[in-house]
């Protein structure tokens, strides 16, 4: 395992990026509930993906479907162009196939959390170096390293030895942050960041992240910032009943939307 | 030299403050009972029981420790399996936790003891076994039925621990791609046992306090000693009150180090 490098932006690496997330035809059931009924989606290396849309319309489950953190009824998962075997679960849906590759695959996806989820038992830096060492086998001293730098970054040096309990929710989730950029991520999920926060501390989050679209990584974002999502995302996709309603660049999106739908959507919000 | 004598006097007035009248009779009167205890009840046969009296106590701490130890190994599978299934493991772990927490432990024990001891004296191939010398004594019947008492009592404890550690915090191992086996050993047997902890504390004093029904299986620890003393000397009282004072001191102990162990966790948990 060579040295992580915090500072080193993965870049788009010329024009023809290749896909660092590739979803077909995806559906998810459950039980009786049609979630998604058909999504395609594609994330480009370098591109900010931002998916937005109303309450139960599947953009949750949609990002959760990317890691298998749900399981999707049936369509294609490619991850880095690494499709994610898949088999029947005998209840007409599906599972991983291989929980070593799903596995493998988790592990190069920084999911950051709506309510953080940092482990409640560890520091903050025990939280950050936690699955560098015991998934990834870091050396111990390395991951501590390059924690205390992300740690610095995301404006958190002073609280690597405080229990998440005692941090706001800004800070929890920005150690949250720095836990997904631990992993090297390919790409950031991030599943509605801001959701859980006190409106005060939303800015403090969104910089972090606004900072990380700056230096080009990949990432997918469900989120109900529409002025951030215009900022940071270069393509934002509509989803509304479990279907793409409408996609494109954020200005064709938010400037001049065709669906009636996202016209709704977007008044109702603003 | 101004503020340490500031803090002497204030400590100096806090304990005059403590010291009230109500206090200091109530002192007098406890000094006044150990005073009466010592001089007016009999004590001369204490020598004769030393060290019958150190031997009952030695097997006493190693009862409760072993069977402490042993019986929480038992109960973090009990629970555990209750919570995560599969039905054919989870409902005998129910079935077991039922039965031992339904049935007096001194039941258990003369069952043990009288019903599996006698049992196995009719095999030959046991009685022949290297294993004989030790199963027919009584310590291993009397160790068994406490481990078992404990890992009853403490499965239901560990199943409600288990149950109660939030989804979040094993989703985000999950979705880092920890193995299943990762995910409980670095997150939720850990935090668990964080939330059993003082539940733990209680019942392991609970346990001190059943080590005496071993007495009536014939091992010789601290109670079975003070019952031989009023057998052989016809004195009732004195060993019962001794005794109550060894029982009082080891709890005591007890209770310090559960605490210190207990304050060994900072965190507030969910």
């Amino acid at each position: 395992m060579t040295a992580v490098e915090v500072d080193a932006s993965p870049g788009t690496g010329g024009s023809a990026a290749a896909e660092a997330i590739h979803i077909e035809n995806l559906h998810k059931r459950f039980g009786p509930l049609h979630v998604l009924k058909g999504v395609s989606l594609s994330a480009r290396d370098g591109e900010v993906v931002a998916i937005i849309g109303g309450s139960g319309s599947g953009k949750s489950t949609l990002l959760r479907c990317i890691n298998c953190l749900e399981n999707p009824t049936s369509g294609i998962i490619r991850v880095n162009g690494e499709e994610i075997k898949l088999k029947p679960d005998g209840h007409g849906g599906s599972v991983p196939a291989d929980r070593r590759q799903i596995e493998r695959i988790r592990s190069r996806l920084g999911m950051v959390f709506q309510n953080f989820n940092l482990w409640s038992h560890m520091t903050l830096l025990e939280n950050i170096i936690e699955v560098p060492i015991h998934v990834l086998g870091v050396p111990r001293d390395e991951a501590v390293a390059t924690a205390e730098k992300l740690l610095a970054r995301v404006g958190l040096a002073e609280k690597r030895d405080v229990y998440p309990s005692f941090m706001s929710g800004g800070q929890q989730q920005r150690g949250a942050i720095a836990r997904a950029l631990a992993i090297q991520p390919r790409v950031m999920l991030f599943d509605e960041p801001t959701s859980a926060l006190d409106p005060e501390l939303v800015g403090e989050v969104l910089r972090v992240i606004g900072d990380l679209a700056k230096e080009g990584r990949t990432m997918v974002l469900v989120t109900h910032e529409m002025k951030f999502a215009r900022q940071v995302a270069s393509h934002v996709v509509y989803l509304y009943n479990g279907l793409v309603e409408e996609e494109g660049p954020p200005e064709q999106l938010f400037g001049a939307p065709k669906s009636d739908r996202l016209k709704q959507f977007l008044r109702n919000i603003h | 030299m101004a503020d340490t004598a500031l803090i002497d006097g204030t400590r100096y007035q806090r304990a005059l403050g403590w010291l009230q009248p109500h206090r200091i009779v109530l002192i007098l009167i406890a000094l006044a009972i150990v005073v009466y205890c010592i001089f007016a009840l009999r004590w001369d046969w204490v020598p004769n029981y030393l060290g019958l009296a150190a031997q009952g106590i030695w097997r006493t701490i190693w009862l409760l420790v072993l069977s402490c130890a042993f019986g929480l190994a038992l109960a973090i599978p009990l629970g555990f399996v209750q919570v995560t299934g599969p039905k054919i493991l989870s409902v005998p772990a129910l079935v077991f936790c039922t039965i031992i927490r339904g049935t007096p432990l001194l039941l258990q024990l003369w069952l043990l003891y009288f019903g599996l001891g006698a049992l196995s004296a009719q095999y030959p191939w046991i009685r022949e076994s290297f294993l004989w010398p030790i199963l027919r004594q009584a310590w291993p019947y009397g160790l068994l039925a406490l481990t078992l008492s404990y890992a009853g009592y403490e499965g239901e404890v560990m199943r409600g621990a288990f149950a109660g550690v939030p989804r979040g915090q094993l989703e985000a191992g999950r979705a880092f791609g920890m193995s299943r086996f990762t995910i409980f050993r670095r997150i939720w047997l850990k935090q668990a046992l964080q939330r059993a902890l003082p539940t733990l504390a209680g019942e392991t004093i609970l346990q001190l306090k059943a080590t005496p029904l071993v007495a009536t299986i014939t091992m010789m620890e601290i109670y079975g000693v003070a019952s031989r003393v009023r057998q052989e000397t016809y004195i009732i009282y004195e060993p019962l009150l001794l005794l109550s004072l060894v029982y009082l001191t080891i709890t005591g102990i007890l209770v310090l180090l559960l605490r210190k162990l207990e304050s060994r966790i900072p965190v507030r948990l969910g």
